[in-house]
């Protein structure tokens, strides 16, 4: 029956601070080849501290299998497909981690004179053209550390250009199917939130943004497409409504995948918008960061971007400080440098006609998905779908099982479950996103294990609802730890 | 394309299976006005080696075999080779946030044994799973400490890390959060407390100070606190180089702790990705941004971790959360738990008290301008000429002199910030000292 897992031992590890022994290292340091200087002395005896309490000590061996074994309780792309909607989780291509390391390239200091630096500025010119071209914009920073900090980057652009007009406005609208950052970002840049209802069929109310975009109104933030997978076929009619009272159209492009090579913003009407490089442009969550989140903008919000801006200075790169209108910093230096490195790697591979490609390959995994999981589970909302698809666990909640359930199923056949419950207006989600990266084979032997568990449902419902049984951690009790919090290991 | 797995073969059984006879038919539905029709102007995919050879030349153009005495946020600090053995690991590299518990132990535990380690190096009750950077954990604790007293105004030192503070201000302009700077001691280099004091009101939610401070100055923290405490208002204490943790007295009488972690085996890569992190008291925890792992039990009654106090996020709370931060900066928290395990208890504190004292041999050749007690960064002044024509010299010699303070510091035009490290050779030291002196 579960084609794609086996069972296998997995080791046993106590944490560091149970594997210590006073006196064990892992480290060795060189002779010092100045004068050993006295720490009191020369800080101040007040200010120096007896021992870090309870801080580990390990051997170098002992420090290499704790973190090996930890590594093994993990669920990765490397191991097989992860469905997450929304979240874009494709192959990360190895050579970009090492490209990523080139000691040049890592080990350059920000503060390096800029005549030292110039490999460094020109990737991040050559990314910011590119990402330019792909998303049909004018301009592009690359400083913003990850997508939610890319709308907070976004919404302060359009907060600067509306002021430096005579009014900043007061509202963002967010349609309801929207991620949470959305509108929490839109809180952060001093704005009020108003939602939008989706239509009937899980799109933009056009007629809905007509009434509700007045003289408050500062944007709207759409996602395009949109969290159930469907293109906002009216999104150019919706940007007319906007720039005719004055208001912008901002994109969250969680959703790029589903439009490269294919549509872009820049040609329907959107004024800004951000990247996430560790979805669309394939550098590697690692557990949950780091990403990048660039912002491109039309030509109207350049001058308001963050400083510094690069520049030509003759045949040199130069930085530009000195630009009256930026909305200033949002982030230290320059951007992660790092994640921005490997997501150039990518698009040097794919190149502009492989990236297309790959837009088309994710969109017909999604649609082949829908197609044959149909039969099985409930499709709310029958647009066409792009690179997503997302069922609701309508029939199988009539038995008792929810999509939760559902998800920690799939677990014992051997995949990362989909998107739980989430966009808000499809009760009791399921949010499927494949991508490109995943063959046919794979995708076979998720929808096996998809129409499998739907027909568990019927036969024995319990045996989903106290799933997982072969992981070696079993359902994990989220009420107590967030009820009595332990948060640190003490002794 | 080596990305795509599949073969033609297996596109047209699918497309079958879609009911169309072309993958751009899947497409048929998006509105003619929006579709690009041209290829996208860029060149072609190329192979591996190509790849490879491009970000050779690019890196060929940047600085090679140069020593580097800068600092200033970011360090150069020697990477066991351990880090990149396991964040090389793809069930590291490659996971997603830890949701789905069950399959996630590795990076929840690990994060787990990260939240401990910070609390036990800044002394404080509860740490945060990381932030994106130190720069935007001070702005975020500013946040933090204004909720927690319902006082908007933010006193920052002016010996904080410029780009810090300039990010400071990009966050508070539209939060009803008026920002003020208060001085240093021209003659200490550390924290004015009588300008503090003279600035400090009953408005003021937060008092941020840096210590080490940007000039490499152990700061007062605990006159600052008691100013801070005196008036009602939280003090949040950033640190930049994590080192120091190893020898100075933890930051006990800050409410926040915000910091960067850098110097934990994160190479500078050009200012990111690294990994800041937020400490802070138990009472305050409510008002934490970021990401928090619990541990709790599964249903065998074994150990198990979580993703926890969830109700503060964006996901959750929406436009009511905490923070719009949506993740951590999991695989450079992960360096950093590795960097920590490896040193350990006493290699910390020996690796600072390198530290130590290779700042203080080139110190004792360059006369520092200041003359407060510091780590391992001082501030000098370049007699005769600027410091950008001593730099030039010292380029000749393939060394960079530190960093030149007129862009930050008016003030300080005639000064470098230099910083000396583990890795910094008594023979660099002394060239650049025959040099600047």
């Amino acid at each position: 029956m579960i084609k794609k897992v086996t069972n296998h031992l997995s080791q046993n590890e106590a944490l560091l601070f149970e594997r210590s022994s006073p006196g064990k290292k892992g480290y060795q340091l060189p002779e010092l080849d100045v004068p050993a200087v006295d720490a009191a002395e020369a800080l101040g005896a007040e200010n120096v501290r007896a021992e870090i309490p309870g801080f580990p000590e390990v051997s170098e061996v002992e420090a290499i299998r704790h973190f090996t074994r930890l590594s093994t309780w993990n669920y990765a792309i490397d191991y097989g497909m992860y469905p997450l909607g929304s979240c874009t989780m494709k192959y990360n291509p190895r050579i970009n981690e090492l490209v990523a390391r080139i000691e040049g390239l890592a080990w350059a200091h920000p503060y390096a004179p800029e005549s030292l630096a110039q490999g460094c500025m020109q990737v991040m010119a050559t990314l910011e053209a590119a990402l330019a071209e792909i998303t049909g914009m004018d301009a592009v920073t690359l400083q913003p550390a990850a997508g939610a900090h890319g709308e907070l980057t976004g919404i302060l652009l359009i907060r600067a250009l509306l002021e430096k007009k005579g009014n900043p406005r007061k509202k963002i609208l967010i349609p309801d199917s929207a991620h949470g950052t959305n509108p929490a970002t839109a809180a952060i840049a001093g704005y009020a939130i108003e939602n939008i209802k989706s239509s009937e069929t899980g799109v933009l109310d056009v007629g809905a943004l007509e009434k509700m975009v007045d003289q408050d109104v500062a944007a709207l933030m759409v996602t395009n497409p949109n969290t159930l997978g469907v293109f906002e076929d009216h999104i150019m009619q919706a940007a007319g409504i906007l720039h005719k009272k004055g208001a912008l159209l901002y994109m969250d492009g969680a959703n790029m995948n589903a439009l490269v090579g294919i549509a872009r913003p820049g040609d329907f009407g959107v004024d800004v918008m951000h990247l996430n490089l560790h979805k669309t442009f394939s550098t590697p969550h690692g557990g949950g960061g780091p990403g990048a989140g660039p912002v491109a903008v039309k030509k109207a919000l350049e001058p308001f971007l963050p400083t510094p801006r690069l520049k030509r200075a003759g045949k040199k790169w130069a930085y530009d400080y000195k630009r009256k209108y930026s909305i200033g910093r949002v982030k230290a230096y320059y951007g992660n440098f790092g994640v921005l490195v490997r997501a150039l790697a990518y698009i040097l591979a794919h190149g502009g006609p492989g990236l297309r490609n790959a837009t088309m390959d994710a969109v017909l995994n999604a649609v082949y998905i829908r197609k044959l999981l149909e039969p099985y589970f409930d499709l709310p909302y029958g647009a066409p779908n792009m690179h997503e698809v997302v069922f609701s666990d309508e029939r199988q909640a009539k038995l008792g099982v929810r999509t939760g359930d559902l998800a920690k199923r799939l677990i014992d056949y051997g995949f990362h479950p989909y998107t739980v419950s989430f966009p808000l207006i499809v009760h009791g989600a399921l949010m499927i996103e494949p991508t490109e990266t995943e063959g046919k084979l794979e995708i076979d032997q998720f929808v096996d294990a998809m129409v499998s568990i739907a027909k568990e449902v019927e036969t024995d419902p319990q045996l989903v609802k106290n799933a997982p049984y072969h992981t070696r951690t079993s359902r994990v009790d989220e009420v107590t730890a967030a009820r009595k919090p332990v948060l640190r290991w003490k002794p | 394309m080596r990305y795509l797995p599949k073969s033609n073969a297996e596109r047209r059984e699918m497309l079958a299976v879609c009911g169309v006879n072309s993958p751009e038919e899947l497409f048929a539905h998006l509105p003619d006005a929006v579709r690009l029709k041209r290829p996208l102007n860029l060149a072609a995919g190329i192979s591996e080696y190509e790849i490879v050879d491009y970000f050779r030349m690019r890196a060929a153009e940047n600085l090679n075999g140069y020593a580097s005495f800068l600092g200033a946020g970011v360090y150069n600090h020697y990477r066991p080779v351990l880090v990149d053995t396991v964040v090389s690991r793809g069930e590291f590299l490659t996971a997603y946030t830890p949701y789905q518990a069950e399959i996630s132990q590795g990076t929840l535990t690990q994060i787990f044994e990260f939240q401990t380690m910070i609390c036990q190096l800044t002394g404080m009750d509860v740490a945060n799973a990381s932030m994106y950077d130190g720069s935007t954990a001070v702005p975020e604790a500013a946040m933090m400490a204004v909720r927690a007293t319902g006082k908007g105004r933010v006193l920052i030192a002016r010996s904080v890390h410029p780009e810090y503070r300039e990010v400071l201000r990009t966050y508070a302009r539209n939060q009803g959060m008026p920002v003020d700077e208060f001085g240093y001691l021209a003659d200490a280099g550390s924290l004015d407390v009588e300008d503090l004091e003279r600035k400090m009101d009953g408005l003021t939610g937060a008092v941020i100070v840096q210590s080490p401070n940007f000039f490499g100055i152990v700061e007062q923290v605990k006159a600052a606190a008691e100013i801070a405490h005196k008036h009602g208002a939280l003090l949040v204490v950033v640190f930049t180089e994590a080192i120091s943790l190893g020898l100075l007295e933890p930051p006990a009488d800050a409410d926040i702790v915000a910091g960067e972690l850098q110097s934990f085996a994160i190479s500078p890569c050009y200012g990111g990705p690294y990994a800041g992190i937020i400490a802070t008291r138990e009472k305050f925890l409510r008002q934490m941004p970021g990401r928090l792992v619990g541990q709790t039990t599964d249903s065998r009654g074994n150990r198990a971790f979580c993703l926890t106090l969830s109700t503060r996020e964006q996901h959750i709370r929406r436009e009511k959360a905490t923070s719009n931060i949506c993740t951590n900066q999991a695989l450079i928290a992960l360096m950093a738990t590795v960097y920590m395990a490896v040193y350990g208890k006493q290699g910390l504190r020996e690796l600072a008290e390198q530290n130590l004292a290779k700042a203080h041999y080139l110190a004792g050749k360059l006369k520092p301008r200041f003359s407060g007690k510091f780590f391992n960064e001082f501030v000098a002044r370049v007699e005769g000429r600027s410091p950008e024509e001593a730099h030039k010299g010292l380029l000749k010699k393939k060394i960079i002199g530190g960093l030149p303070l007129g862009r930050f510091y008016p003030e300080l035009a005639d000064s470098v910030l230099l910083c000396a490290t583990e890795m910094s050779r008594r023979a660099d030291m002394d060239t650049i000292a025959e040099v600047l002196a």
